[in-house]
């Protein structure tokens, strides 16, 4: 950890006359967690989305680009120029619920964004993919090819959804981003599902060095995975790291009175 | 087989395919009547070109780039969706259509008539079906990723408006040129049903896109023939044609 890598000041989104995020300012450093925390409609997605560059805002969003000479590929066409530093993000949507209506393989959804079948494949091995077997796994020649070309047969709208979370996380991968921004990443997800999806994020994080920025319901997270939280309602309420979130800073976010673990998903 | 039943023919299967490719990515927008509907706005323009003499697919290109127009206008001034803003459009097209076309041209007005097309017709349908093809095979990736998701699309820098125009203009060409074929009313079969029979049929997006487009042709090129052979009205002839096909994808749905 060490420099800041996002700088947040005054902060302000507004959408068709209503104020959405009001005067946010914070800081997130290299290799840091950040979830953020709120409840329905506090501007969670907003917040992300503004990040991303594709909400309009007042304020200053400055992104600055990690310790550079890590080698990491640039890719020749890049995809925001808006962005002059050239860091990378990746970004996992809260719902796709068109995808499934799509006749799209696995493969073809990568695709979708320009990358080598390699880096694909490095890529289906760092989510874990690999556990995957195909039902006639018996004494062919290469395993690992066997269960790539399997996975990247694979109808989208056929996989289970934890399966489906973890393609997610693998395609914002793609470019090897430096910062990924996650919106709800377990929802509809079993526990056991979501567990591994938490061990993938900390797995990708210490691999890859990277930055995290987590919207989430899910405390419990917040405890395991988190280096600082950000609790949010249109303004920022609070920003500390994890152990003091108490449950009185959770009830004046969320209102009422609320123990991490009783929360429940709608 | 005379010439001009060739010229036809070469059309059809052309503007089926292109029609067939379009309509794969139609359908996944759930913008599977956006075809049908700028089918009729075509319409005062081809009432006007039978009026003044012209040629149909020209005076159905000129109002459908007014229709499109006005869409985008009305788009930016409300919040509706874009359906409802279609139809309006679409449902006036409609009415002033049936008061410019002339009576005696009103059923080629609305379900084509293949004899009139030319040679330069058919040349002119092949070279713009190509164009279409490129211009849509170099957005189709993006496409598909603004269908699956607005945002994700546009964290990718993909510029949504830019693609959608682009995408829709592509649709007017090819309604331009296919209500020549099968008239104003069946136009938007051509697109919806070969990519929904495509969709039962396939399990990724080669094998979608690649049976829209040959299911298009197939039933361009049977429907015609049948035409041929029956000398029922080609327009209706090609869309049952391809409704077949779509009921005989039902039995093999995967």
């Amino acid at each position: 950890m060490g420099n800041i890598i996002l700088k947040v000041e005054d902060l302000n989104v507004e959408s068709e006359g209503e104020r959405i995020l009001d005067n946010l300012s914070f800081e997130v450093k290299e290799g840091e967690v950040l979830t953020i925390l709120g409840p329905n409609g506090a501007g969670k997605t907003v917040l992300l989305k503004t990040l991303l560059g594709i909400l309009p805002y007042k304020g200053k969003i400055e992104w600055t680009s990690p310790t550079q000479g890590r080698g990491l590929p640039l890719h020749g066409k890049t995809s925001r120029p808006d962005h002059p530093k050239k860091i990378k993000i990746g970004y996992v949507p809260q719902r796709l619920p068109f995808i499934k209506d799509i006749p799209m393989s696995v493969g073809e959804f990568f695709k979708l964004k320009v990358s080598s079948e390699k880096e694909v494949k490095e890529i289906l091995n760092s989510i874990g993919l690999k556990d995957y077997n195909p039902p006639t796994a018996s004494s062919h020649s290469s395993f690992y090819s066997e269960w790539a070309s399997n996975i990247l047969a694979k109808k989208i709208g056929d996989l289970s959804s934890g399966q489906f979370q973890r393609i997610l996380v693998g395609w914002a991968m793609v470019g090897n981003p430096q910062v990924l921004l996650f919106d709800e990443p377990t929802t509809g997800i079993d526990i056991s599902g979501q567990e591994s999806i938490y061990e993938l994020l900390e797995k990708l994080r210490k691999e890859r060095n990277l930055t995290i920025l987590l919207v989430t319901h899910d405390l419990s997270i917040v405890y395991k995975l988190a280096t600082n939280c950000l609790c949010l309602n249109k303004k920022m309420l609070c920003y500390s790291v994890p152990k003091e979130l108490t449950s009185e800073r959770l009830s004046q976010l969320y209102g009422g009175k609320i123990k991490f673990y009783q929360h429940s998903h709608e | 087989m005379n010439s001009q039943f060739l010229f036809s023919l070469i059309s059809g299967i052309f503007i089926g395919g292109v029609a067939g490719y379009l309509g794969s990515l139609m359908l996944s927008k759930r913008m599977a009547l956006v075809g049908d509907a700028l089918g009729h706005v075509a319409l005062p323009g081809i009432g006007l070109a039978l009026l003044f003499g012209l040629d149909v697919s020209f005076g159905a290109f000129l109002f459908l780039l007014l229709g499109i127009f006005l869409i985008w206008l009305f788009e930016i001034k409300t919040s509706l969706p874009m359906e409802a803003l279609v139809g309006v459009v679409f449902v006036a097209s409609l009415a002033i259509g049936f008061l410019i076309v002339p009576e005696p041209e009103l059923l080629e007005a609305l379900f084509g008539d293949i004899s009139k097309v030319s040679f330069e017709m058919m040349i002119v349908s092949i070279i713009f079906s190509l164009l279409i093809f490129l211009v849509i095979n170099r957005i189709y990736p993006k496409m598909i990723l603004a269908n699956i998701s607005e945002d994700l699309a546009k964290s990718e820098g993909i510029k949504i408006k830019k693609e959608n125009f682009i995408y829709l203009l592509s649709i007017a060409t090819m309604v331009a040129l296919g209500v020549k074929i099968v008239g104003s009313l069946l136009v938007g079969a051509l697109v919806i049903i070969p990519a929904a029979t495509a969709r039962n049929l396939s399990k990724n997006l080669k094998e979608y896109y690649l049976g829209s487009v040959v299911l298009g042709i197939l039933s361009c090129l049977f429907g015609i023939l049948l035409f041929r052979l029956t000398g029922i009205l080609a327009g209706p002839s090609i869309i049952l044609t391809s409704t077949l096909f779509f009921l005989v994808s039902l039995i093999f749905k995967r």
